[in-house]
């Protein structure tokens, strides 16, 4: 046995390394690198491995009259080929709702790219070349694609839903000003550079092992339950990393496992279904395109006085998540200002396209972009620059500053940070310069656009406001941490472990953190909702602070002083003035029986919401940016690029600069993304045709700004979140909506900003021609 | 026999389906999961590999899709991939650059971008930003946004760079010498089969013999059919062999690039007479595309929207055919009959293409309309060749890609130039000729009103940028 130092005296401690405000690097940044990180398809195989791929429909919306699959299971490499009916359990797993079978049940078509039945092969290739032979015959039903048709007939997955503040109607009535409009604003596909995988593997007394790129564990393990009809003590859904998520693996990742599972039960051999991109973007569920309509009042100098906005999202064929994505776009309809007089209506529209599903920002970005819309509206209609209109109606500080939800906006920090950023980006100065420049240049055009947005920080599903950890140290001083959380590659293992070094004092090269799984943490909560590491950190300081507390206990009785002279600093325990290393305290710990391990929980304090009412604070709090962008627009073919972006954001007090400012940075991007280049394209008959890299074009490299500032607004959150810090991973989307708005100045310059250009999202150059040709001939 | 190297070792493959991709030897064949498949279709870079050829006395690296590469075309190269960069344990610089600098989130793009990074970082020093776009282009990240990926590539350059593969090289050069790449190459399996010829006479004869054989050339197009439309082609025969094929030959008058020749290879050539053409050339595909894509095959193939052919057209260039024993010469106008249908005999292939010089007194411009500027497909591609003299139009030709079935000369645009003043209204009556020339698709690209809309715009920037050279007209150029 190791022996333990005495209490001895050290001249000074060092700060530990990689404690809470460190930019420490990502915890597998150098697995990453070398091709180390292994994901799950890059797990070993097994020697009786099989591989799943779903047969699709070729259809919209319709009933499968024949299904022949005898060609399918006579191809080469194949065992065994399913339908519903041998699916033990339930065959739908609607994570709240039903609607969501696992493979088509009554012949029901709802979705080109439908799964109707599964090939189990020897090969991926080879399930997926049998996979094509089945022979279908379908009696065809006449599709619905578009949401305002299905607002029009209300063909709804679910009831709309209201927010409601006084008379909007009569204060739009009365309103010096009015102006009303729509604005359609396109969906987007998550494109996770690793696609969706499962890979499941039956051990012994039933119990099924599935490895899954998941961000919600325990849903998998409770969808894969309750399709094999097992209980959930059955199933170890396990996920160490994912290859990027960002909504798109919250409930869209069950159908996989669940296919693989039902094989794997069913062979009693490993089952591993991948998909491959086009039937991943196919097949699995995007953001919600939607439709908004809206009128609005407000006086001459551009203050609102009422808004009525419809939102019509789209659900797709099935209920899915559809319900807390579109409150949470109405949530969002006010972004940063204060509307007055609201009436808002959400609608659950239904089409015959996959369900749409979570995608960061989860609904919010939808109503953002829109009241975005109707303040540069407003801007064009009193002839003044849109940045001085939204800080007219920004959220006050102490007045107007009741949400159409009734929630008070506290702590709001935006006035302050806009008017940082606005003089740290010289606004004004290259207004003046950029008018000059499109003064004299009568083919490309400038734009600039600052634009705010404030984001309520909490699932609005109440229940999954918690979240659950585990840590352990050993006898030599290394810890281990697990949680709830799930790691996309947003860095939350790193910002835990920060967490539970700074509990500790240790260096975080001490604390190992391992793989989410539903049998070290039980009933977790998506990884979803930017609520990671405000939920994960403050139950693993829970857990940390849980065996410090024993800690110190102890040592209070071993080295017979008070409590209040133990403590932790730089790796080592202090006792009064003397101190021994942390390692040989753990096991001195040991030795005396104190018990090295605790769970930690969190429940997020203060939030309610009465649906019934749709008052409340479902927002424990709210975080706030604001991006000015610059752009150059061709008048002459839509084409554009943007020149400059400057964004200041709101983190709180960031547990981990680096990764924050990668965070803002990847979810801006993102988010310019979805306003510019990312357009999801069907055909007539429902068939998606941008369903490859080809066709549906992301941000590549030389999309990123030439000139691109990111600062962090530092101010420590008021609510006792973990540090302080504030929650990054969505908020920052919207700041993409800056490019689209400024692509919307440029074109509006043609008017000399009297017009406010239509121009949807997104704004691909088709789109942007499309603006600057009606504007022209508007004019004209 | 394949052989080619891989770690340092002579790597032989026999018996195995010519069909399968470096990407899926790697993960299923030899269990190496480092390189990650993204979208198995050469669109997002997270397969990247590096192949290091003979190149004199040295190694040239290039960095290539390895979802859409053919294994057997691998013979006699150095195949790296990432497991090979970490070196008795430590990381690579360019692998420390990435760490550092934060480059990776998720992680899963980052082997593609660190073995893009390796190549960017063996072939070019001091990059400026806009090479490091370039030779990143191709690999895309859901996660960062790219700018820590920027400045880790720029700070890779602070640590030196003589690295294992640099310590080796003389090793290297008499390994892959020992591979003999003279002599005719073919694999067969599953009764599947593979054939690299050395020599066109050669690969003639293999025509004959299997007049349905698929010809591969970078493999661009053709791994599609094999990896999206999960075909297994009968009789593949590799030209990047065939000697004569990847030549270049310059006369006083024009090039002639030989149909296996790399767009990476040629590309500085028509940077010399068309800078237009060699920037359409760094905007199709992506490096890793270029560094096997040909002319050859953007042509062959017959496709409407290759960003080659208009150009072509355009230019005049002559398209050299070849069956068994003779040899025909085609304007590139004649090569393209109808949709993906050329204008090929039986056993017949494209040997060579031949591009003329710029002459003086013309004017080339091209341009190239697309969603995303770089690597994308064009929803429309224009290139105008025109002479003005004393005020009117001399000379025009002027054809588009993305228009119509196939890439061709907009006739009527160009009838309603020639012979006229150059000025507006003249160009307002060409726009409206070229509604006539086509009748465009509308698809996931575009609208058909668009695409007829932008390319008569198109012509109009054309006449700006000649008339009014001051005047600023492509945000590509603007800095």
């Amino acid at each position: 046995m190791r022996k333990i130092a005495d209490l001895s005296t050290v001249k000074s401690v060092e700060n530990i390394k990689g404690k809470t405000g460190d930019s420490e690097k990502h915890e597998s940044a150098h697995l990453h690198v070398s091709g180390e990180a292994l994901y799950v398809d890059d797990r070993l195989e097994f020697p009786n491995q099989l591989h799943v791929v779903a047969g699709t429909s070729t259809i919209a919306h319709g009933r499968i009259k024949s299904m022949d699959l005898a060609a399918v299971r006579t191809a080469e490499g194949v065992v065994d080929v399913i339908t519903a009916a041998d699916v033990p359990g339930q065959v739908d797993i609607g994570p709240v709702w039903p609607g969501d079978p696992i493979l088509v049940l009554d012949n029901d078509v709802q979705f080109y790219g439908q799964a109707l039945f599964a090939v189990a092969a020897t090969s991926h290739r080879l399930a997926q070349q049998a996979a094509k032979l089945a022979k279908i015959e379908y009696e065809e039903l006449e599709p619905i694609l578009d949401p305002d048709v299905a607002a029009a007939q209300e063909h709804f997955v679910r009831p709309p839903h209201s927010h409601r503040r006084g008379d909007a109607q009569a204060a739009i009535a009365a309103a010096p000003r009015t102006l009303e409009g729509s604005l359609r604003v396109g969906g987007q596909e998550h494109y996770y550079l690793e696609g969706q995988v499962s890979s499941v593997v039956p051990t012994e007394d039933g119990i099924i092992e599935v490895f899954t790129s998941s961000q919600n564990p325990s849903e998998i393990a409770i969808m894969v339950a309750e399709v094999l009809g097992v209980p959930e003590n059955k199933v170890v859904a396990e996920m160490r990393r994912m290859g990027g998520g960002f909504g798109g693996k919250e409930t869209q990742a069950g159908q996989w496992a669940c296919l693989a599972a039902v094989l794997a039960m069913k062979h009693n051999r490993p089952v591993k279904a991948r998909l491959s991109r086009r039937d991943d973007m196919c097949g699995t569920g995007k953001r919600h395109p939607f439709s908004n309509h809206y009128r609005v009042g407000f006086d001459d100098e551009g203050q609102l006085r009422g808004v009525q906005m419809t939102l019509n999202g789209d659900a797709g064929c099935s209920p899915d998540l559809t319900d807390a994505i579109v409150d949470r776009a109405m949530f969002h309809s006010d972004n940063a200002y204060y509307l007055d007089q609201a009436e808002l209506v959400g609608n659950r529209c239904k089409t015959h396209k996959v369900s749409n599903t979570a995608f960061r920002g989860f609904g919010g970005p939808k109503g953002v972009i829109t009241i975005e819309c109707i303040m540069e509206e407003i801007a064009r209609n009193v002839g003044k620059d849109p940045l001085d209109v939204r800080k007219l109606n920004l959220y006050g500080i102490g007045e107007r500053n009741v949400t159409h939800y009734h929630q008070t906006v506290e702590n709001n920090l935006l006035p302050e940070l806009i008017d940082r950023l606005e003089a740290s980006s010289n606004y004004r100065q290259r207004r003046e310069d950029i008018k000059a420049f499109n003064a004299q240049s009568p083919v490309l055009k400038k734009g600039l656009s600052l634009n705010p947005v404030k984001f309520g920080i909490s699932f609005t599903v109440q229940h999954l406001n918690q979240a659950g950890a585990l840590v352990h140290i050993y006898t030599d001083g290394s810890i281990h941490l697990n949680h709830a959380g799930t790691e996309m590659g947003q860095g939350l293992h790193t910002k835990v472990a920060q967490v539970v070094a700074e509990e500790f004092q240790v260096n975080i090269s001490k604390i190992q953190v391992s793989a989410t799984r539903n049998d070290k943490v039980p009933n977790t909560s998506p990884t979803a909702a930017s609520s990671g590491a405000d939920l994960n950190g403050k139950a693993a300081q829970n857990a940390a602070r849980t065996i410090k507390e024993r800690l110190i206990k102890f040592a209070a009785e071993h080295y017979k002083t008070t409590e209040d002279q133990v403590n932790f600093r730089g790796g080592r325990v202090f006792v009064g003035e003397k101190s021994l290393p942390f390692d040989d305290f753990a096991m001195l710990a040991y030795q005396n029986r104190v018990q090295l391990s605790s769970t930690g929980y969190y429940r997020t304090p203060k939030i309610h919401y009465d649906r019934e009412t749709a008052s409340g604070r479902p927002f424990f709090y709210f975080s706030n940016g604001a991006a000015v962008s610059e752009v150059l627009v061709d008048t002459l073919t839509g084409e554009y690029k943007v020149l400059r972006v400057d964004i200041l954001h709101d983190v709180g007090r960031s547990l981990n600069p680096a990764i924050d400012i990668g965070q803002i940075e990847g979810a801006f991007i993102q988010g310019m993304g979805w306003v510019t280049t990312e357009e999801l394209v069907w055909d007539k008959n429902g068939r998606l045709l941008s369903d490859g890299a080809a066709t549906y074009k992301i941000p590549a490299i030389s999309d990123t700004p030439p000139e691109f500032h990111v600062e962090l607004m530092s101010h420590p959150n008021a609510e006792d979140t973990i540090y302080n810090s504030k929650a990054v991973g969505e908020p920052p989307l919207m700041l993409g909506i800056s490019v689209w708005s400024a692509i919307r100045d440029a074109v509006s310059s043609l008017s000399d900003y009297r017009v406010s250009p239509n121009i949807n999202a997104p704004a691909t150059p088709e789109e942007v021609l499309k603006g600057i040709t009606e504007l022209q001939q508007a004019q004209v | 026999m394949i052989k080619f190297l891989l770690n340092g070792d002579i790597h032989t493959v026999e018996n195995l389906n010519p069909n399968t991709t470096v990407l899926s030897y790697l993960r299923e064949n030899l269990h190496k999961t480092g390189t990650k498949e993204g979208c198995a279709a050469g669109d997002c870079g997270a397969c990247t590999v590096v192949v290091g050829e003979l190149d004199g006395e040295g190694i040239r690296y290039t960095h290539i899709m390895s979802c859409i590469a053919l294994l057997p075309t691998l013979h006699g190269k150095q195949l790296i991939t990432v497991e090979d960069l970490k070196h008795d344990g430590q990381l690579h610089p360019v692998q420390e650059a990435m760490v550092e600098y934060h480059g990776s989130q998720c992680g899963f793009c980052t082997p593609g971008f660190i073995m893009s990074m390796f190549a960017l970082r063996k072939n070019h020093s001091a990059p400026t930003r806009q090479r490091i776009e370039e030779e990143l282009a191709g690999n895309l990240c859901r996660c960062t946004g790219y700018r820590p990926i920027i400045d880790a590539a720029v700070q890779m350059y602070n640590a030196p760079m003589d690295d294992q593969f640099t310590a080796r090289e003389s090793e290297t050069v008499a390994q892959l010498k020992s591979i003999n790449t003279q002599a005719d190459v073919s694999l067969e399996g599953n009764g599947y089969r593979y054939f690299a010829p050395t020599n066109s006479k050669q690969l003639s004869e293999l025509l004959l013999q299997y007049p349905d054989a698929h010809l591969l050339a970078g493999g661009t197009d053709l791994g599609l059919e094999i990896t999206q439309f999960l075909r297994e082609l009968e009789t593949i025969i590799y030209v990047g062999n065939v000697a004569d094929m990847c030549t270049i030959e310059e006369s006083d008058t024009s090039y002639k690039i030989g149909a296996a020749v790399t767009y990476t290879e040629c590309v500085h050539l028509i940077e010399q007479e068309y800078p237009d053409f060699a920037e359409i050339f760094e905007r199709l595909g992506s490096t890793q595309v270029r560094n096997v894509g040909t002319v050859g095959g953007n042509v062959g193939n017959a496709s409407p929207i290759g960003d080659t052919p208009p150009a072509l057209i355009a230019l005049n260039a002559k398209v050299y055919l070849r069956k068994g024993d003779s040899e025909r010469v085609i304007p590139a106008e004649d090569y393209f009959v109808d949709y993906k249908v050329a204008a090929l005999q039986e056993s017949e292939f494209i040997h060579a293409i031949e591009i003329p010089k710029a002459q003086p007194g013309y004017d080339f411009r091209m341009y190239k309309i697309s969603k995303r500027l770089d690597d994308d497909i064009s929803a429309s591609c224009g290139a105008f060749l025109l002479k003005i003299e004393d005020g009117r139009v001399a000379d025009v030709r002027i054809s588009f890609g993305g228009l119509a079935g196939i890439p061709k000369r907009a006739g009527n645009c160009e009838k309603a130039l020639a012979g006229q003043p150059w000025n507006q209204a003249t160009i307002d009556q060409a726009k409206l000729a070229l509604a006539q020339d086509f009748t465009p698709l509308t698809d996931v690209r575009a609208s058909a009103a668009y695409r007829l809309q932008v390319s008569a715009n198109l012509l109009q920037r054309c006449f700006l940028e000649i008339d009014q050279p001051t005047v600023l007209t492509r945000v590509t150029h603007y800095a």
